[in-house]
């Protein structure tokens, strides 16, 4: 086992020809930068559009993938979806959950965790748009994160609206090939079209709208606290800032005896 | 407790007195606090201020996360995520915690370059310099094992490559990783000892701040000039310094704020950017990342690591590059004996500043190479004449003899970091001709800040 770990390790560590190491050359994919109404410092969710990314999450993604770290209860927080207490509540009953007390299934309650994902190979989505990133570079500067923020929701997007069309059979697997995925060819079949998911209150419902919607209720998945995080970072910059003024003025005045500036 | 002479702790009311007699515990706060210190220091003096906070910081929301974390392997990274999502302001207590390494680091090496810069190792503060290379040592290995408690896919592979440079010590080597390790992998065992000594390490940096403190508070602070504060008399000491409360403590606190406001706008606008993004997936042992790197603050000794390519007699490369890895802080470890120049701020030392600048690009070019894939060729050709730039070779290609890639330039670069302190920093203070050094620091201040006529 050590052995192989060892290989496996200093393989990737020593000679990565593969795609990671494309992806950080900046080779051929193509991530799309998506404008989100949360990036920035003043940056916020939109509900309607966080729900609207959960009834696609609900209705498409929720076939394969989980987001197992993702409590029911989360989806009425403000900063969030925000939806009715009652809707909240409705929407986790339409879940079964293992429960091990009773050793069986039952119907979810607010307090339960979304289900993980009920096929082995699709990972689960709670954590995904910060366990991927869309920008680099350029040449390892990390100066595009900067710029353009670290991309995982935009990597999202563009993948659900990077297919070609193009098929492959590989070891007995149909691959499609993905212009945002690293290699090129993904495991995952389209999962979404035009008008797959009809929205309550008419909204635009053709690929690109639904994968932006779905790719920022995964965000907030996967950071829920982002509103929370961005307004404390605005408070200490703001008071901090003020702080150094009068500790600048403060210094200032300590010294004018000693620099003889009195 | 300075050589430097100065007014000492007089207990003045009779509990004062009392207390004095028992524990003089308010006279060493005094002396402390009331050190004599060069009236001249630049901003470069403060990054000792932000480090003390750092490591309060981070000890203070360390502490308030292992009352919600789990070390086990099936648990950890749950627990992180609870933290996270559920524990009231545990994502600004975690994101606090995550990025305050990142200015930690950022401090220490700002702390360690002023330090080479104006020769604040020298004598006599030699044993203040030696602690302060124990002292991030120890940060290193604190870093490292709280880097693996997430139990993020970095976490595991990072763990499983560092302790793996152990295993390619000859002879003893695979004893040694599993004894690291508690086991023949990366396993529960692991992160239980990686936990425990994570919480260990930082008490252990805080005694040896204690004394580090101790020490230069024995020899009394360099500065800018490196001239010694004249201390025949109160009256000349006093001439050259003033007490470090208020004059210090205030400036310092105006730049640690100053430095804080940049630290709250990357924790509260992008607190992952520092980061990885694997490390939001968990440890898997049956899937590893394409790209392993460590996090940013070890990337130049990554790359030293990695920079030894090739065999020498019967040592093989992987153990070479442990033994440059460990030997670039060695070396820059025995700077004081190393160092030759009679004089001892760089400020005054025409060639010497040539070569610390070059040192200085070389880090950061060393921290450029060690997120980088060896391979990738900087500028160079194929066998059969094709010329390459920025790019990876493909599989099978012969590279010609003039082919720049990551590996050999970082072999440059560290090649430059052992040359500067074995031979450079040796041989200047035999050759170079010196400017010529204020005769006090009192000349030195009057000179930026003309005495009145």
């Amino acid at each position: 086992m050590i052995k192989k770990t060892l290989l496996t390790a200093l393989i990737a560590l020593g000679m990565s020809f593969g795609t990671g190491a494309a992806f950080a050359a900046g080779g051929e994919t193509h991530v799309e930068d998506f404008d989100f109404s949360f990036e920035g410092p003043f940056g916020k969710f939109d509900e309607n559009q966080l729900q609207r990314g959960l009834k696609v999450y609900t209705e498409v993604c929720a076939a394969c993938h989980g987001l197992r770290q993702v409590a029911f209860r989360t989806l009425a927080d403000e900063g969030g979806p925000h939806l009715p207490e009652d809707q909240m509540k409705a929407y986790s009953a339409e879940f079964e959950v293992f429960d091990k007390e009773l050793d069986d299934t039952r119907s979810a309650k607010p307090s339960d965790k979304f289900p993980g994902s009920a096929l082995e190979n699709a990972p689960d989505l709670s954590m995904m748009a910060k366990a991927r990133a869309g920008f680099h570079g350029p040449h390892g500067l990390g100066i595009n994160q900067v710029i353009y923020g670290m991309g995982g929701p935009e990597y999202i997007a563009s993948i659900l609206t990077g297919y070609t069309g193009k098929e492959k059979e590989e070891a007995g697997a149909t691959l499609y090939e993905n212009t945002a995925f690293p290699g090129g060819w993904i495991a995952m079949a389209p999962p979404l079209e035009d008008e797959q998911v009809e929205f309550d209150d008419g909204h635009a419902n053709d690929l690109d709208h639904m994968s932006e919607d779905v790719s920022a209720f995964l965000m907030w998945t996967a950071e829920p606290k982002m509103m929370a995080r961005k307004k404390l970072g605005l408070l200490a910059v703001l008071f901090l800032s003020f702080f150094s003024v009068l500790l600048y003025l403060t210094n200032k005045k300590i010294w004018a005896p000693v620099k003889r500036k009195d | 407790m300075a050589g430097i002479p100065h007014d000492h702790y007089e207990p003045k009311s009779d509990g004062e007195k009392w207390l004095h007699k028992r524990l003089p515990i308010l006279g060493l706060a005094y002396d402390t606090l009331m050190i004599p210190t060069p009236k001249n220091l630049n901003w470069m003096w403060i990054w000792g201020i932000v480090l003390t906070f750092c490591l309060a910081l981070m000890i203070i929301t360390g502490v308030v996360m292992v009352m919600h974390y789990t070390p086990h392997v099936d648990h950890a990274f749950d627990s992180v995520e609870h933290i996270m999502r559920d524990v009231n302001g545990g994502w600004a207590i975690r994101y606090i915690h995550m990025n305050g390494a990142s200015l930690f680091f950022i401090a220490v090496y700002a702390h360690i370059f002023r330090g080479l810069y104006y020769g604040s190792y020298k004598a006599p503060r030699e044993i203040t310099w030696i602690i302060g290379m124990l002292i991030y040592l120890a940060m290193m290995g604190t870093a490292f094992m709280g880097y693996v408690l997430p139990w993020g896919q970095m976490s595991f592979w990072g763990a499983t490559v560092i302790t793996g440079l152990f295993g390619a010590i000859p002879g003893v080597g695979p004893i040694i990783q599993e004894w690291l390790l508690g086991g023949p992998a990366v396993d529960n065992a692991t992160l239980n000892r990686f936990f425990s000594l994570h919480y260990l390490l930082p008490f252990v940096i805080v005694g040896l701040v204690a004394v580090h403190i101790w020490a230069f508070h024995t020899t009394g602070n360099n500065n800018p000039t490196g001239v010694e504060v004249r201390r025949k008399s109160k009256a000349e000491a006093n001439k050259d310094t003033v007490p470090f409360w208020p004059y210090f403590v205030i400036k310092d606190l105006f730049a640690l704020v100053v430095i804080l406001v940049g630290f709250f706008a990357i924790v509260g606008f992008m607190p992952n950017y520092l980061g990885h993004p694997d490390n939001y997936i968990e440890a898997n042992a049956l899937a590893t990342p394409a790209h392993i790197v460590p996090e940013w603050y070890f990337l130049p000794f990554y790359a030293i690591l990695r920079a030894i390519t090739f065999d020498i007699l019967f040592l093989d490369a992987k153990f070479l590059g442990v033994l440059a890895m460990f030997g670039s802080i060695a070396v820059m470890a025995l700077a004081p004996w190393l160092d030759t120049s009679p004089v001892r701020s760089g400020r005054y030392r025409p060639l010497f500043k040539k070569a610390f600048w070059i040192l200085g690009v070389v880090f950061f070019i060393l921290m450029w190479c060690g997120a980088q894939n060896p391979d990738l060729v900087l500028i160079g050709m194929t066998a059969d004449g094709h010329m390459m730039k920025m790019e990876l070779p493909h599989a099978g290609d012969e590279m010609s003899f003039f082919t720049i890639n990551v590996a050999r330039f970082s072999l440059w670069a560290t090649i430059y970091w052992f040359a500067y302190f074995l031979v450079i920093l040796p041989l200047l203070g035999m050759i170079e001709k010196t400017d010529e050094v204020p005769e006090t620091i009192e000349a030195d201040f009057d000179s930026h800040y003309p005495p009145k006529a």
